[in-house]
């Protein structure tokens, strides 16, 4: 095993303070069966995350950021999607070797997640104390006289006002940023060491979104915790993520600090995404760039490299052969034959 | 003028009886009538009957002690009196007595065959539903099959083959609604499976069973509780039906349906009360199980506990600071 990690393009070795990663992906490919058409949602996807680290998937829809995530714990709906290929351990423990008894004891408890929906990721017809008390009640990690005052102070963590009153109220009774408070009180119920934020805030208003993600940073310090954020905001993983995934049509075409990808983005998928973003420091009469074209359809990408047909940069290269996902300055990788220098 | 009625009115002010809500309390029980009645008086009054149904069941003994096959061959077929309420039929036995009697056996056998087939409905129906694949196209195809044959024809064949009597109705009528019913189940289940809530349940550990029992089955209460109270009527009227056959519960037993057509049509003509009582308590009887069934389903929803959700807008009102209230007054 020890040699997969020193082998694959993302070792922990460099990383500094840290003896080894606590999840670690290795081309990973999950795909969805239509008949015979076959969609490649996840394809190829290598990636490691550190103890204590934020880590940011970044994309458009359907760029596979989400079914990554939910093939991390065997999410995915059976048929018609389907795991093919990869590794992911988790504490060095292959999660996509193990019994689904055995990987039932690590969802909600070891690794946890926050979907995208607060409004309909909660039960309607069970209470707040119901739904808060249930992980721990599967998981068994708390005595049943001592559920109670742990539910009461997961809510305070997420700052839940009045949360007495609160603890038998109905989700139907709350706000959406209410909901997703709750939603990560949930999450953090056993005390996980990896929590995978699905869009936690998308849903949601912009003054909330940022409330959102200030307490799932603070909590995950507190913590100690690992967290996987997924978005297609730049904007949010500017201020809370350590590195950043930037993935297209199923696969990491760049990889590094959130400092390398939005000072020297080195890929045409991310410095469009850049430049297509709204900033308070450009000139009022800049116009945003679109990123011109249409994301390819995963079930029939075109030869060579995906983003092709779209990029600007492209060269014949590209239309022939898929570049490879290779290091650039030390930890900032990218998948790009083209040398993008602003 | 004026000023000698302002002090009369203030005082007839403040002796009103405080609203309902508060004099009810915090009591759970009681808050519920209270919210019936208020909200939907149909439904009261529907549970007014089925109360009136259930007693007339449990204490028809004490109600009407000489039994329901107290044989009187000087009084037959007098019309209803002071000492006959209801008539008396062919054999002088007095109508009222048939009809309590009548009363707990159709809700022994409506209770009995309804939570059967409520049981089988909502194990075939979650799990089919919940399962889907291979095993859900299996199990959709045997009840295809089931309910390709007429019911009747099904109720004939199985009586003749079990015999009549009383827990035979239940196990076929028991059967026969769950199987159909689940139908109905399962496509609630379809519908609530997509939630995102189902999905973290599962991301959060918790095993198959208790996605079943504690996500799914919850959410679909609502037409479980409707399918109950509907069959409920609708095996009243089938028990009625298969003994208006001669399939049913055989005689002497002072089955409703019976009533109706073994002395109710023979004699139609000389004694129509006969057929008139056991037709109108068999009437009433199902309309007050569908309005009490209506009303709680409605109620037993927690969206639509308005009370509740008042109360906690309130509590947010209260806590939100004064510098977060709507100030345009001040501004200009």
């Amino acid at each position: 095993m020890s040699e997969a990690i020193a082998n694959q393009p993302l070792g922990n070795a460099s990383a500094p303070g840290t003896t080894s990663s606590l999840l670690q992906v290795d081309s990973l490919r999950t795909v969805f069966r239509q008949g015979r058409r076959e969609v490649k949602a996840v394809d190829g996807v290598s990636f490691s995350v550190a103890r204590g680290e934020t880590l940011a998937i970044v994309g458009e829809s359907g760029s596979g950021k989400s079914v990554t995530a939910m093939s991390l714990l065997r999410l995915i709906p059976s048929p018609p999607g389907e795991i093919i290929d990869g590794d992911v351990f988790f504490d060095g423990r292959n999660l996509l070797d193990m019994t689904e008894d055995e990987l039932r004891d690590i969802r909600g408890n070891e690794i946890a997640m926050i979907f995208q929906e607060p409004m309909t990721s909660l039960n309607p017809v069970l209470t707040v104390r119901q739904q808060l008390a249930e992980p721990m009640r599967v998981h068994h990690k708390v005595k049943e006289e001592d559920i109670e005052a742990r539910c009461l102070d997961l809510l305070r963590q997420v700052r839940i006002p009045d949360p007495e009153t609160r603890l038998d109220a109905y989700p139907h009774q709350f706000s959406g940023g209410m909901r997703q408070r709750v939603m990560i009180a949930m999450a953090l119920a056993c005390e996980p060491r990896l929590l995978i934020a699905d869009e936690p805030t998308t849903a949601l208003d912009v003054t909330v979104q940022a409330q959102i993600l200030e307490l799932l940073k603070d909590l995950t310090r507190q913590h100690g915790s690992s967290m996987i954020l997924i978005t297609h905001d730049l904007g949010v993983v500017a201020r809370y993520a350590d590195r950043i995934n930037v993935m297209y049509a199923g696969r990491v075409v760049e990889s590094g600090t959130a400092l390398e990808i939005f000072e020297q983005p080195r890929h045409p998928y991310t410095l469009g995404l850049i430049n297509s973003m709204p900033r308070l420091d450009a000139s009022e009469k800049a116009r945003l760039i679109p990123i011109e074209g249409q994301p390819p359809d995963l079930g029939n990408l075109p030869p060579g490299c995906p983003f092709s047909p779209r990029c600007p940069f492209a060269v014949d290269q590209c239309r022939r052969e898929d570049p490879p996902l290779e290091p650039y300055q030390g930890q900032h990788l990218k998948a790009c034959w083209v040398n993008v220098d602003e | 003028m004026t000023t000698e009625t302002t002090p009369a009115a203030v005082t007839t002010r403040a002796t009103t009886t405080p609203p309902l809500r508060e004099r009810l309390g915090d009591n759970k029980v009681l808050g519920f009538i209270g919210r019936l009645i208020k909200q939907r008086p149909m439904g009261a009054f529907g549970a007014a009957i089925c109360i009136l149904l259930l007693l007339t069941g449990i204490f028809a003994d004490v109600i009407a002690p000489e039994g329901y096959n107290h044989i009187n061959p000087i009084d037959r077929l007098k019309p209803p009196s002071a000492e006959y309420w209801l008539g008396t039929d062919q054999l002088g036995r007095d109508l009222f007595a048939r009809i309590v009697h009548g009363a707990q056996l159709s809700v022994i056998v409506a209770f009995a065959a309804t939570t059967l087939s409520i049981v089988i409905s909502a194990v075939i129906g979650i799990t089919s539903g919940y399962f889907g694949g291979r095993f859900d196209m299996a199990s959709q195809r045997v009840v295809d099959g089931w309910m390709c044959f007429p019911d009747l024809i099904i109720l004939i064949v199985a009586v003749s083959v079990l015999g009549p009597g009383t827990w035979q109705v239940i196990l076929i009528l028991g059967l026969l609604f769950g199987i159909s019913g689940s139908r109905i189940v399962r496509s609630s289940v379809l519908s609530v499976k997509q939630n995102i809530y189902i999905h973290a349940a599962q991301s959060m550990g918790a095993s198959t069973l208790r996605i079943l029992v504690m996500h799914i089955l919850p959410n679909v209460m609502a037409p479980i509780i409707v399918l109950f109270t509907t069959r409920l009527a609708a095996v009243i009227l089938a028990e009625s039906g298969l003994s208006f056959l001669g399939l049913g519960i055989p005689p002497p037993a002072p089955s409703w349906g019976g009533m109706l057509s073994l002395d109710g049509r023979s004699y139609m003509f000389q004694a129509p009360w006969l057929a008139i009582v056991p037709g109108v308590a068999l009437t009433i009887a199902v309309f007050g199980i569908n309005m009490f069934g209506d009303a709680l389903r409605d109620m037993l929803d927690p969206r639509m506990k308005g009370a509740g959700s008042g109360r906690y807008v309130a509590a947010v009102r209260r806590d939100r600071p004064s510098s977060m209230r709507p100030a345009g007054g001040k501004a200009q």
